[in-house]
């Protein structure tokens, strides 16, 4: 299924002629992983309030979220085309009121963990079991208030709550290392009374699972993962290049990802 | 005067939270690390599971509300005005106001009339900021009676609201059987036929008090109180503005952007009027007992009637 959702983020990137590719693909292991296994959710209930909750806080990854979204049932897979287009419900960034099923609206990096933050608080305080889940970018915990937002979390104890990091290793402007470290990552969500679990490939969904039990069996402080994986994967030509962060690819390099992808498709009906 | 009833609009807020929050379960209170100040203090006594104090973090605050309301709460976060409206002006947009999150922003502290404190914390800004949000409601409230009423209005509102209280005691001009608080739609207080005054919270008593002494002149003016800057209540204003031919606007925020920003807005569309705008001339404040400031400032009665008084 992350193979499917790889395609429908190469697809509607393409058709935008714009978007955010790179950590889409780093991030479709776990989009998939949450959509499909992990989360309480039924996409023809999208506003029960005993489900469970995601915040994409690193919104621009948009094209993944919708990929994984739409492959769940949420809405029709021939949308995702419409992606950033004018009258389209598929908003560059996530929109909650376009779009049901999309549990806060997000693209200002920093923001989308506060609000799960408040989400995983109401949880408490209601006591209801339903968990929250947001992804953050390893570029975006340079923002202050990701900081702020795992103090109160930390804080508040909130093991309802648990904070993923994608550790592609790259942003805009480069490599994190170069750009501005926020490495340690680990070592600052401890600081922060974050149990952490550092998983060595995020594009490996046994490792995924294994990481999201250890999540769901701790209790009394809030869970970071912080899971390594390639931007761009599935792409031969995108991984792990900064450059494919923010661009489309024209009509001959989307044959080629589309290519990509299929090989990968084939290599896993073989396994 | 000395006999007139007066209090600070914040100790409404405090109040008026503690009022609802026994009436309904749902309301949250979300503070800064400054519910001494702001009076939420009063609803924590009151309800300390339901008072969610954040430290020192407004932009993360905004966040959590944000993320209260979308399970059904109703959030009320509170700081400084300084700090609600300009430090997370951002998360207050896009947290809030664009998935138009059913969360009150309680903004204390507001104008230079915070006074001691100096410039830093004196916000002239808010009112212009928060005005600029798609679907924000912006409220000013005049005196106890109005915020506390405003408070309640904010909570039955389905919609982000801003809520903008002072820190300095200010008379009771609303104690009067017959009043009633719209979001909306503001209030006409006193008639006339030479020029209209319409004023926004603590200069709504500067104005009536101008107003008087205008009255000694032969000048006669009437005074509309425009308590909800946003929607703007544009037909009273359009209508008293072709009525008296001469418009004045008075406010404890900077000229630019706030009550007289929204005012020559919509009259330059609707009905082009001269119009004077009273406020905080865009200069920063200064340190300074609260009375000192606003007569400095020349927003007091006596500073607001020499400025109408050269201007007519």
């Amino acid at each position: 299924m992350a193979n499917e959702v790889r395609k429908g983020i190469v697809t509607a990137v393409h058709s935008a002629k714009a978007g955010h590719p790179g950590g889409s693909l780093s991030a479709a292991d776990v989009f998939t992983y949450l959509y499909f296994e992990e989360m309480n959710i039924d996409p023809k209930d999208p506003k029960n309030p005993d489900r469970d909750r995601f915040v994409l806080s690193k919104g621009h990854t948009a094209p993944g979220y919708y990929s994984a979204m739409a492959h769940r049932g949420y809405f029709p897979v021939e949308d995702l085309v419409t992606l950033r287009h004018l009258g389209s419900h598929l908003q560059g960034h996530p929109c909650m009121q376009h779009i049901p099923g999309i549990d806060m609206s997000s693209g200002s990096l920093g923001q989308g963990i506060s609000a799960a933050v408040g989400m995983a608080l109401a949880g408490k305080m209601d006591k209801k079991d339903y968990r929250v889940y947001t992804l953050l970018g390893d570029g975006e915990i340079q923002e202050g208030q990701v900081w702020e937002a795992s103090m109160f979390a930390g804080h508040r104890k909130l093991d309802n709550l648990v904070v993923i990091v994608d550790n592609n290793g790259l942003q805009i402007d480069g490599n994190i290392a170069d750009v501005c470290s926020p490495y340690p990552i680990d070592k600052k969500f401890e600081a922060f009374n974050f149990h952490v679990i550092n998983v060595a490939d995020g594009n490996d969904m046994d490792q995924l699972r294994a990481a999201f039990k250890e999540a769901r069996e701790t209790k009394g402080m809030p869970t970071a993962i912080i899971m390594k994986t390639v931007k761009g994967k599935g792409v031969s030509y995108m991984e792990n290049q900064a450059s494919w962060h923010g661009t489309a690819p024209n009509d001959e390099q989307y044959a080629v990802a589309m290519a990509d992808l299929e090989k990968v498709g084939e290599a896993l009906c073989q396994k | 005067m000395s006999e007139v009833k007066k209090i600070a609009t914040r100790e409404s807020y405090g109040k008026a939270l503690a009022e609802l929050g026994a009436e309904h379960e749902d309301l949250v209170v979300l503070d800064a690390d400054l519910a001494g100040a702001t009076k939420t203090g009063v609803f924590k006594k009151a309800f300390p599971d339901r008072h969610i104090d954040c430290g020192i973090a407004e932009c993360n605050m905004m966040g959590i509300a944000a993320g209260l309301s979308t399970t059904g709460k109703v959030p009320f976060a509170s700081t400084f005005a300084m700090f609600a409206s300009g430090r997370a002006f951002e998360q207050v947009r896009n947290s809030i106001g664009y998935p138009h999150m059913n969360v009150k922003i309680g903004a204390t502290h507001a104008g230079i009339s915070v006074g001691e404190d100096g410039a830093s914390h004196q916000c002239n800004e808010d009112l212009a900021l928060m005005r600029t949000i798609p679907g924000m409601v912006v409220i000013n409230p005049s005196d106890d009676i109005e915020a506390r009423a405003a408070v309640r209005a904010a909570y039955e509102y389905v919609g982000p609201v801003y809520l903008r209280f002072g820190r300095l005691a200010v008379p009771v001009i609303n104690d009067n059987p017959d009043y009633k608080f719209e979001i909306g739609k503001g209030v006409t207080l006193r008639e006339g036929t030479d020029l209209t005054i319409i004023a926004t919270g603590l200069c709504v008593n500067s104005a009536l008090e101008a107003a008087q002494m205008l009255e000694k002149d032969g000048v006669s003016a009437k005074v509309i109180n425009i308590h909800t800057i946003k929607p703007l209540d544009e037909e009273l204003v359009v209508a008293a503005a072709k009525a008296t031919g001469k418009v004045v606007t008075v406010e404890e925020h900077s000229i630019i952007g706030g009550l007289g920003g929204a005012v020559c807005e919509t009259l330059s569309e609707k009905a082009p009027t001269p119009v004077l705008r009273i406020g905080v001339k865009d200069v920063f404040g200064e340190s300074g007992p609260a009375v000192a400031l606003l007569h400095k400032y020349q927003l007091d009665g006596e500073g607001v009637y020499a400025q109408i008084k050269e201007w007519i």
